[in-house]
C-alpha cells in the first residue's frame, strides 16, 4: 500500500481541486441567494455537452472552446435566474426548493431526448497525454484542470474582494435589504451571480471533457459531491469550497486505498457530518 | 343547422371514443417492460428497449426467419392478437422499479412483465409481480438469488451468475492445463445485487479450484473516479483481474488501467464490456479482454437466423445487435409462447403455461428453453469472447470457439 500512497495523494489533490471548481458556483448561489441549486449537476452536464459538440461538430478543442462555453453558460445562468428562479424567490420556501429540482429533471431528460443516453468521450484532445514520474503517473488533462481550478479560484476571490461588483455581491449576500438601501440593484446582482456561478461551472465542464465521458446523468455524482463540499467549506465561502474540495478528494482516495473503495463515499459523508455537527455553518461559513 | 345534426355528432364522437377502445381490448395484449431508461445505466437500458421492440415486431408481423413466432403474425391461438409493450423507467433504482411496476399493472393493465436489467431492480419489480399475481419473464438479470426465492410468477430464460462464475473458472482451468501459471486473482465488482452475487460465486469457485484471491475490491458503480480501486488491484500483482462492472465504471477502469500501463496476463470482464457506448468510448482499448457473454455476432456462423435478425435490427436502430439487446430480445418470445399455449391472457393461465415451456432458444446458442423447479432455464449457458480489432470472437468453450485466444494480454495499444 505504501508505494501507492503518493499516487493516491496526487490523485486526491487533482480530483479534489476539480470537485472544488464544480462546487464553487453552487456556493456562490447558495451564499448570495439562499437557493439550493439542485440543478448544478445537470448544468455541468450541459456545459460538458456544449464542449463535446463544439469539438465533435466543428473540431474546436475543449481548451479553445472553454471561454465560449463559459460565456454561453453565463447567459444560461442569467436566463435561468430571470425566467424562473427570480419568480419563486418571493414564493414559499418549498417552491424555491423545487424549482431547481424541476430544472434538473427537465435538462437531464432533454439531453436523453436530444443526444441519447449513450456515453461519449472526446479522443485526442490537445492535452490527452500522460506524464510518468518515478513514483506516480498523472494524466496531463487532470493536471491542467487542477491548475486552472487554482487560477479560477484566485480570480473569483479577487473579483469578490477587490471589484465594485464583487463587493456588491458580498453586500447582497449579507443583507439584501441593506444592500438595496445602499443603492445596489440586487436583482442585477442576483442575475450576475447566477450567471457567474454557471460560467465557472462551464469552465469545469470544459476541463472535465478532456478526460471524462459525457452522458445525460454525468452530473449526478458530481452534484452530490458539490453539496458535501459546499456544506463542509461553509455556505457562500469561496476559499472554503476550495479547501472542502481538496479534503473530499483526499478522503475519497485515501479512504478508498486504506479502508476499501466500498467505504470511500461513507468516509466523505462521515467527515461532512462530523464537520457540520461541530460547526453547522461549515469551516469558513459566515 | 348545427342543432339539427347535434344528435348525429354526438353519435360520431361516441363511436370515435368507443370503437378503438373495443378493438384494442380484442386484439392487443399489453406487456409491461421496466428498464433503466435514464440514469447511469441508461445506454444499456435503451439497448434492452430496442431488443424488446424488435422482438415484438417479429412476433406481431410475418418474417421469413427461422425462429419461433417469426413466420406468423401475432399470437396464433388468439386470432393473431398483437403484443404491445408498455415501457416504464426504473432510473436504475430498485425503489423506482417498484412504483413503475405497480403503475404498469394497476393503470396500464399489463398481463405480464419483462425486465428489468439490473438484478437489484429485477428483485423489487418481481416482488411486485409476485404480490399482484402477474407472470414476469426475465432474460437480462443474472443474480442467482432471483430464482431461489420460491416465487411462482418469476421465470428466468438467461443464465445466472453461478453458471457464469463456473464458466470463468473452467476456462482458467483449461488455460492452466495448457501450461499457463495462474494463481492470483483480483476480484473487482460493483457492490449492488448483481456484482456482489457474482463475486460470491467467484469466491466459491476460486476455493473449489484452488486459486488465491489476492484483492477483493467492491465499489459503487456510480463512482466518479476509480484511482484508489486501481491502486489496490495493482498493488496485489494479480495474474487475472475479474471485473464485474456496468458501463461507466468499466470505462473508468479501462482508462485507469491504460494510464498506469497495467498489463496482467489476463483481464476478464462481464456485462459493461459489451455495451455499445462502452465500445465506442474506449475504442481499441476494449481489445483482448476475456469477456463472459451470452451472444456475439460471430455466432451467426452456426445460427443463420442471427444474420437475418441483425439485418432487421440494423434497419430499425441503425447499428448492429448488441449482447444487451439480444438478452432482452428473448423474454417476449417466451411470453408469446406461453400465451399462445395458454390460449388466454389470464395471468394465472400464462403462469401455468410458462411452467410447461419447452421451446427452441431462437437465436441463442442453447439447446432450448425449459424451466427447472426454480423457474431457471436449465439450458442457458455462456461463452467467453475476446474482441480483436473491433470484433468479438468466441474463444471458449473449444467446441464453439471461432478464434484461438490471445493470451497473455498483449498490452495497451497493441
Amino acid at each position: 500500500m505504501e508505494n501507492q500512497l503518493l499516487q493516491m495523494v496526487v490523485d486526491g489533490l487533482l480530483m479534489g481541486s476539480i470537485y472544488a471548481l464544480i462546487a464553487v458556483g453552487m456556493t456562490l448561489i447558495w451564499g448570495v441567494m439562499n437557493i439550493i441549486n439542485f440543478a448544478h449537476g445537470a448544468f455541468l452536464m450541459l456545459a460538458m455537452f456544449l464542449t463535446f459538440w463544439a469539438d465533435k461538430l466543428w473540431g474546436i478543442d475543449p481548451l479553445v472552446s472553454l471561454p465560449l462555453v463559459a460565456l454561453i453558460m453565463f447567459f444560461v445562468g442569467w436566463g435561468t435566474y430571470s425566467t424562473t428562479v427570480r419568480k419563486v424567490l418571493t414564493g414559499p420556501i418549498l417552491a424555491q426548493l423545487l424549482v431547481t429540482f424541476g430544472i434538473a429533471i427537465f435538462l437531464v431528460n432533454l439531453a436523453v431526448f436530444l443526444w441519447s443516453p449513450d456515453y461519449q468521450q472526446l479522443r485526442g484532445t490537445l492535452i490527452s497525454g500522460t506524464w510518468r514520474f518515478p513514483l506516480f503517473v498523472v494524466s496531463e488533462a487532470k493536471v491542467v484542470a487542477a491548475l486552472a481550478s487554482v487560477v479560477v479560484f484566485a480570480g473569483t476571490y479577487w473579483w469578490l474582494k477587490k471589484t465594485r461588483l464583487g463587493r456588491a455581491v458580498q453586500a447582497t449576500s449579507i443583507s439584501k435589504e441593506a444592500a438595496a438601501l445602499m443603492g445596489i440593484n440586487t436583482e442585477r446582482v442576483f442575475g450576475i451571480t447566477f450567471g457567474v456561478a454557471l460560467a465557472l461551472l462551464g469552465v469545469a465542464g470544459s476541463l472535465l471533457c478532456n478526460f471524462y465521458y459525457v452522458f445525460p446523468s454525468v452530473g449526478d455524482m458530481f452534484g452530490l459531491l458539490a453539496f458535501a463540499i459546499v456544506a463542509l467549506g461553509g455556505f457562500g465561502s469561496v476559499p472554503g469550497s476550495f479547501l472542502g474540495g481538496l479534503m473530499i478528494g483526499l478522503a475519497e482516495h485515501l479512504g478508498g486505498l486504506y479502508l476499501g473503495p466500498q467505504y470511500k463515499y461513507a468516509v466523505i459523508f462521515i467527515i461532512y457530518l462530523g464537520v457540520v455537527s461541530i460547526r453547522p455553518k461549515g469551516l469558513f461559513g459566515w | 343547422m348545427v342543432r339539427k345534426y347535434v344528435g348525429l355528432w354526438i353519435l360520431v364522437l361516441a363511436m370515435a371514443v368507443i370503437l378503438p377502445g373495443t378493438s384494442l381490448a380484442a386484439g392487443v395484449i399489453k406487456i409491461g417492460a421496466v428498464y433503466p431508461l435514464t440514469g447511469d445505466v441508461a445506454s444499456t437500458g435503451q439497448e434492452c428497449k430496442s431488443g424488446v421492440e424488435l422482438a415484438l415486431d417479429i412476433i406481431n408481423n410475418s418474417y421469413d426467419i427461422d425462429i419461433p413466432f417469426a413466420k406468423t403474425a401475432g399470437i396464433p391461438s388468439l386470432g393473431g392478437a398483437k403484443l404491445e409493450a408498455v415501457f416504464s423507467d426504473s432510473q436504475g433504482s430498485p425503489q423506482t422499479g417498484i412504483s413503475a411496476a405497480e403503475y404498469l399493472i394497476s393503470n396500464n393493465g399489463v398481463v405480464a412483465m419483462v425486465g428489468a436489467y439490473q438484478s437489484s431492480v429485477t428483485k423489487t419489480v418481481s416482488q411486485v409481480t409476485e404480490r399482484m399475481h402477474i407472470p414476469m419473464v426475465c432474460s437480462d438479470s443474472t443474480s442467482t438469488a432471483l430464482t431461489e426465492r420460491g416465487f411462482h410468477y418469476f421465470f428466468r430464460a438467461n443464465p445466472n451468475v453461478t453458471i457464469g462464475a463456473q464458466d470463468q473458472f473452467e476456462f482458467l482451468e483449461g488455460m492452466r492445463k495448457q501450461g499457463h501459471s495462474i494463481n492470483r486473482i483480483a476480484l473487482v465488482y460493483e457492490n449492488s445485487e448483481w456484482g456482489s452475487s457474482v463475486a460470491e460465486q467467484e469466491k466459491i469457485c476460486a476455493k473449489k479450484y484452488g486459486y488465491e484471491i489476492v484483492a477483493d475490491v467492491p465499489y459503487s458503480h456510480s463512482t466518479t473516479d476509480v484511482s484508489s480501486e486501481v491502486a489496490r488491484i495493482m498493488d496485489a500483482h494479480p495474474d487475472v483481474v475479474m471485473e464485474n462492472s456496468y458501463v461507466s465504471d468499466e470505462i473508468l477502469y479501462t482508462e485507469a488501467f491504460k494510464l498506469h500501463n497495467f498489463t496482467p496476463p489476463a483481464l476478464m470482464s462481464w456485462t459493461g464490456h459489451t455495451d455499445r457506448s462502452y465500445l465506442k468510448t474506449v475504442g481499441p482499448d476494449a481489445d483482448y479482454f476475456v469477456v463472459l457473454s451470452e451472444f456475439n455476432l460471430a455466432m451467426a456462423k452456426t445460427i443463420p437466423a442471427i444474420k437475418q435478425v441483425n439485418d432487421l435490427y440494423r434497419k430499425k436502430f441503425g447499428h448492429d445487435l448488441t449482447e444487451n439487446a439480444v438478452r432482452s430480445f428473448n423474454a417476449p418470445f417466451v411470453l408469446a409462447d406461453a400465451i399462445n399455449r395458454a390460449g388466454s391472457t389470464n395471468p394465472d393461465a400464462i403462469q401455468k403455461a410458462l411452467t410447461e415451456t419447452n421451446m427452441s432458444a431462437g437465436i441463442m446458442p442453447w439447446k432450448g428453453i425449459q424451466f427447472d423447479q426454480n423457474h431457471q432455464n436449465q439450458y442457458a449457458s455462456l461463452v467467453l469472447q475476446q474482441m480483436v480489432k473491433g470484433e468479438f470472437q468466441t474463444v471458449w468453450p473449444p467446441n464453439v470457439a471461432t478464434m484461438k485466444i490471445v493470451w497473455p494480454f498483449p498490452g495497451w495499444g497493441k
